[in-house]
């Protein structure tokens, strides 16, 4: 039987607020546990929340963004549970009048056609803290510095028919939270974590098959595994007659697997009911219009511009809008080497490849933008060559010096076109090469250039990659030919 | 009153208009003051618990300090005043037990905004008083340090929750005393005690470290000698707070300077509702006396209809045990409070904790409004209780078209005896009749003393006012007590 799978995505994105939803401690990432937890995180007794004016304002971005109905009157509710990263015993979510009502996010195919994933809903809420299962001598530890961080949960229809459109779509919500400026995106510290609803039914039926929700998945390339896995459980199940379970499950990224963390016989009955804490919170038009107004340039945007503006490709173009901060960071460099062919390149190249050797982002890149330009503009100018500026790089890397200048300076990389230092070694490399020489000289004019490669080569190891290559080339041919 | 009055009475039976008199004066000094107040509880408050903790060596070092500030001329609006808050409000360094085995042994780390408040005035904090476990209740039964009892009748109840305040006042234990009122616990205990007590608008006095009953009608208070002092505290415990999202920012009078105006034209609404069945004959009577002597004042007396009054209480216990429900979660043993013993696991710790840190009544009004928004039980009982509160707000602001004032008796009777209802929870939420449609609707509302039973009970007249109408109820309360006597009369057996 031919099968056909359904996905509808979760997301809880972590909103780029300086302090929390509804307290004012620091929601900085990797402080010592329990250093950024006040005594509202902690649920003291007698303790109240104030929300956090910038969380809505950063929902209603993202909002915007996507095309949403902005909930003009919105107010909070409490989720009911038990368990000990949740101080409250509660936590303060939206139900339902969320801040985002309905919209849409277009994801790009393979095949160059885009399609249309709905989006339920977005709702603001407080992210718990974090317990942690080690080291605590048959106890568990509470780190309560993650609780009242603010998150925005987006919640996709069921559109999404494989794992790579969620992962498109993924990507794509990736892109825009983090051009937007809400979200630092960085999935390994859980800025962006998916909830993956998935069932299957025999293709053409109608009816949805019985779904199941893989929970707490924090990156693209586990979101695609753990789908794959879930999916061929499912079709197994059937195949062998059995039905499927509306369950809980948690991938394990480590051992490839899958297991049950509860089924629906055991969900929490959370007694939702509005937040006697926090009065609801209602927008006018005038304060939504001047968020609109003030809306940074979205992804598909800035792809269209970089091609008008600087004349990239269409393909460097995508690459480089598709992050905020790479793009940031291109056009940093940019304006400041003035040119935008050479900028794409490395941008893409050397420092992608460094930056992702050494596992950091672009935010925490080594050599900033200037320093690129700097090295740039030397080659541009042609202080150094091409293969140079690569040592000059790595030599920003790991902060040799301030910048392309004073790492040619100390490090004696000044290209060579002094014509008559050039001459000298070109007369060496004809002395040491008499037979080449006189190969060269009885070749077809056809072959020569080919064979002039073999002593600007040795002039280059003479001069330890410094000399001008296109005054050797020039030299050489005059001696040689001459 | 004339400094030479006040020389002539013992310093417990002085207002704190008079103490702030005698204060500036130099007939005593703070230290002088609380050490006389520290005195009176260690001698008589074995027979009335009001107090739960005490602090007598800070109490001494602020009266110090107030003296000092009172020499130089700094003083603010409370200094050197003694006074006590209950235990719910959160002191930073002093036990705050909220009358409860769960927080026995919980010291915050920060005050309660209307304890700062106090601070900031200058007042002298003698200790925290007893109460109902976390609020519930109308008798001061459910405290975990035993009952506070009833300065009028030793077999009597204090009333609740605020027992401990309003027994401490009354036994002039403490000139004024802060309390909290959810559906009536400021001013139960002030009728049964024979004291004035002030439930403010919803939103007037910051709930900022009072650890919280139900979010949405809780809300703090003074219980004083009388409406001259309430007003007085008022000035001191309002104010707009930032830290907490339902304080009101609304200008704030100052409440003792219209304390005098004339009542003249003043027009005061009877409740139908409110005089029907279950009502004590002499409960009746006096309150009825009392309303009749307004026109004497140069009020006029009509009467109203509150047609969904029946409803209150009924909607208040689905309102109040769901809020409560998820409030008292935070409760569970893991940060602060109560742990059980040796917990085998995650599931074991939280039952047991909970299961020994709480009293039987504040389990029941968990487990009434855990079921009241359970998936299935929300539309009937949750949104409908918020429909009928609806409903009371409505009937007030339709009543509060055609007069200024509402008046009523505090609660259905005097003073119960101790044991009389604890078996039966529903003849005890009945208490709270007259005043749970006001916390409901979020309304300001009095009780002042209007007479002794033949039995020597206090009974209370409550005053209920429009939204941030307390001066209004303050000047009428303080007109009434300047042309009567009930708030002077003192219970029996307390020098």
């Amino acid at each position: 039987m031919e099968w056909e799978t359904v996905i509808g995505l979760e997301v809880h994105v972590q909103l780029a607020t300086a302090t929390k939803i509804f307290s004012g401690a620091s929601t900085a990432f990797g402080a010592e546990p329990n250093t950024q937890a006040c005594a509202i995180d902690l649920a003291m007794p007698g303790t109240l929340p104030v929300a956090n004016e910038q969380a809505f304002r950063y929902a209603i971005m993202f909002g915007l963004a996507i095309d949403a109905d902005i909930g003009k009157r919105s107010y909070f509710e409490r989720k009911n549970y038990f368990y000990p990263d949740l101080p409250k015993g509660y936590q303060t979510t939206q139900l339902d009048q969320p801040i985002v009502g309905a919209g849409h996010i277009d994801i790009e195919l393979d095949d160059g056609s885009t399609k249309r994933i709905r989006i339920h809903h977005a709702h603001l809420e407080e992210d718990a803290g974090k317990s942690l299962h080690e080291d605590f001598q048959g106890m568990s530890g509470i780190d309560l510095n993650r609780a009242g961080t603010p998150l925005i949960e987006i919640v996709s229809e069921p559109d999404m028919t494989n794992s790579d459109e969620a992962v498109a779509f993924a990507k794509k919500l990736h892109s825009i939270v983090t051009s937007l400026g809400i979200c630092d995106g960085e999935m390994s510290q859980g800025s962006m974590r998916f909830d993956v609803n998935i069932s299957v039914r025999p293709k053409g039926q109608v009816e949805l098959g019985t779904r199941t929700e893989t929970k707490n998945l924090n990156s693209f390339k586990f979101m695609e595994e753990a789908i794959a896995l879930e999916v061929e459980r499912q079709i197994d199940e059937i195949e062998d007659g059995r039905e499927i379970i509306q369950q809980t499950r948690l991938y394990d990224a480590d051992t490839k697997t899958a297991r049950s963390m509860r089924s629906k016989e055991d969900a929490n009955d959370y007694r939702y009911f509005p937040c006697p804490d926090l009065l609801p919170v209602i927008f006018d038009d005038a304060y939504i219009m001047q968020i609109k107004d003030n809306l940074p340039e979205l992804p598909e945007a800035r792809c269209a511009r970089f091609i008008s503006q600087y004349a990239l490709s269409d393909y460097d173009a995508k690459q480089l809008a598709e992050n905020a901060a790479i793009a940031n960071y291109f056009e940093a460099c940019t304006e400041q080497c003035g040119d935008a062919k050479l900028s794409a390149n490395w941008v893409m190249g050397e420092l992608a490849a460094s930056l992702n050797t050494h596992e950091l982002s672009i935010q925490n890149s080594p050599v900033s933008a200037g320093q690129l330009a700097s090295v740039i503009s030397r080659i541009k100018d042609k202080t150094i060559s091409n293969k140079i500026a690569k040592q000059v790089f790595d030599a920003l890397w790991n902060k040799e010096g301030e910048d392309a200048d004073s790492i040619i300076e100390a490090k004696g990389l000044k290209q060579v076109s002094d014509t008559g230092a050039l001459g000298t070694m070109i007369d060496e490399v004809i002395a040491a090469n008499q037979k080449q020489v006189e190969n060269y000289r009885n070749a077809d004019a056809d072959k020569r250039p080919k064979m002039l490669g073999f002593f600007v080569g040795q002039i280059m190891k003479l001069s330890k990659g410094q000399a001008n290559p296109q005054l050797v080339n020039q030299l050489l041919q005059e001696k040689l030919n001459g | 009153m004339s400094p030479n009055n006040i020389k002539q009475r013992s310093l417990h039976q002085l207002s704190i208009t008079e103490l702030n008199a005698g204060l500036r004066n130099k007939d005593f000094s703070s230290v002088e003051l609380t050490q006389h107040f520290i005195e009176r509880i260690e001698r008589l408050d074995t027979r009335f618990n009001s107090f739960i903790s005490t602090c007598s060596e800070q109490a001494l070092a602020a009266a110090n300090y107030a003296d000092q500030q009172l020499a130089n001329g700094n003083a603010g609006i409370l200094c050197g005043i003694p006074i006590a808050h209950k235990d719910l409000f959160c002191t930073n360094g002093i036990r705050t037990s909220c009358g409860s085995k769960m927080l026995d042994n919980f010291v915050p780390p920060y005050d309660a905004t209307i304890v700062e408040n106090c601070s900031n005035a200058g007042a002298v904090v003698l200790g925290k008083t007893n109460m109902d476990e976390f609020a519930m209740g109308s008798s001061n039964e459910n405290s975990f340090y035993g009952p506070s009892v009833n300065p009028w009748g030793e077999n009597c109840v204090p009333g609740g929750s605020s027992g401990g305040s309003a027994a401490a006042v009354a036994a002039q234990l403490v000139p004024a005393a802060t309390a909290s009122d959810t559906g009536g616990s400021i001013r139960q205990p002030a009728s049964f005690c024979g004291v004035t007590g002030l439930k403010p608008t919803y939103g007037r006095v910051s709930r900022w470290g009072m650890v919280a009953y139900a979010s949405s009608l809780d809300q703090a208070g003074p219980i004083t000698k009388n409406a001259e002092d309430a007003a007085t505290m008022l000035n001191v415990l309002a104010s707009f707070d930032k830290k907490d999202s339902t304080s009101i920012d609304e200008p704030k009078p100052d409440y003792t300077a219209t304390l005098d105006q004339p009542l003249n034209g003043l027009r005061i609404g009877i409740p139908k509702e409110y005089f029907s069945d279950g009502i004590d004959p002499e409960v009746a009577k006096l309150t009825q006396e009392a309303i009749s002597f307004y026109e004497t004042l140069g009020a006029s007396i009509k009467e109203v209809s509150l047609p969904h009054t029946q409803l209150a209480v009924p909607a208040y216990y689905v309102i109040a045990p769901a809020e409560c429900s998820a409030n008292l979660s935070r409760f569970d043993g893991v940060r602060y409070g109560y742990r059980c013993e040796n917990p085998t696991d995650l599931e074991d710790l939280y039952k047991r904790s909970r299961a020994e840190g709480f009293g039987e009544e504040v389990k029941r009004r968990i487990l009434v409004g855990a079921y009241a928004l359970s998936a299935g039980y929300y539309d009937a009982y949750y949104r409908k209780a918020q429909q009928v509160r609806r409903l009371i707000k409505q009937d007030f602001d339709t009543v509060f078209k055609d007069v200024d004032l509402i008046a009523s008796p505090t609660a259905p009777t005097p003073a119960f005896g101790l044991g009389e209802k604890t078996k039966d929870p529903v003849s005890m939420y009945l208490e709270d009749i007259y005043t749970l449609p006001v916390n409901l609707a979020g309304l300001p509302a009095i009780s002042i003393p209007c007479g002794l039973t033949q039995q020597n009970k206090p009974v209370g007249l409550q005053l209920i006012g429009n939204y941030f109408s307390e001066a209004l109820l303050l000047n009428s309360a303080h007109k009434f007590q300047q042309a009567t006597d009930f708030h002077q009369q003192t219970a029996p057996n307390i020098d």
